[in-house]
């Protein structure tokens, strides 16, 4: 009966387990491991922006003209940006970088593996790393001109440390 | 027989386990289709339109669709 009683708890404590998402104060995993064929810039020792988008999210349209802009400014001076997009047809994807030409690392997540493993917990979500790997602030969602002068703030103190 | 019920309870404990949020819930990255304009009810202003009206005036006592209603359902 002990038994029985102990696999229920340990299978009821299991299935309410949190999935292992990446959170604040986590290294950055290996991007290249969870996006197979991606072709992805060097980050090491520089300060990342990883932001998942999808070509439905019309916050995401938003936040791309803002990482534009934050790619121009500061990538000469150690930020990588790259927008992960988790589109389940090929076509929405290309249809979208298309017409909103990134001078940003773009990958597509076709099989979610990068989006299971971080586990965005809204769209758009972003994650910004410092230049030891270090993830130091998530961003859920974009709000035009608020999360853009967040994004500068941040920025500007990881790439001074 | 006690046995028995706890066994049944463990067996169903099991199975419901394998339905929990984590495997259940739409995740956000998922949410693709949902988005779709396609799957927006009110899309047809029209539809909405009849829809809201045979509403209204069937649930006039109700409030009808927001209004406090009056209770005569003769809208």
């Amino acid at each position: 009966m002990k038994s029985i009683l102990t696999l229920v708890i340990t299978i009821l404590s299991l299935s309410m387990a949190p999935a292992a998402e990446p959170k604040v104060g986590a290294a950055l995993p290996a991007l290249s491991g969870l996006l197979p064929g991606a072709s992805l810039p060097k980050t090491s020792g520089k300060v990342v922006l990883v932001d998942f988008w999808a070509s439905w999210c019309a916050p995401c349209k938003a936040s791309f003209s803002a990482m534009a802009r934050l790619q121009q400014k500061y990538a000469s001076k150690g930020l990588v940006i790259i927008g992960i997009g988790v589109d389940d047809e090929a076509e929405a994807y290309q249809s979208f970088v298309s017409k909103n030409k990134a001078a940003f690392t773009l990958a597509h997540d076709t099989q979610h593996n990068a989006a299971a493993f971080f586990n965005p917990p809204t769209m758009p979500s972003s994650y910004l790393v410092d230049r030891k790997g270090v993830i130091r602030h998530i961003h859920k969602g974009f709000k035009v001109g608020k999360t853009e002068a967040e994004y500068t703030a941040e920025i500007e103190a990881l790439l001074a440390e | 027989m006690k046995r028995i019920l706890l066994s049944t309870a463990a067996v169903t404990v099991m199975m419901l386990s394998s339905c929990s949020q984590q495997l259940v819930r739409v995740k956000p990255y998922e949410r693709g289709h949902l988005a779709n304009p396609l799957m927006d009810a009110g899309r047809d202003p029209l539809l909405l339109a009849m829809t809201q009206h045979a509403y209204f005036s069937r649930e006039a006592a109700f409030g009808g669709g927001g209004v406090g209603g009056g209770g005569c359902g003769c809208n």
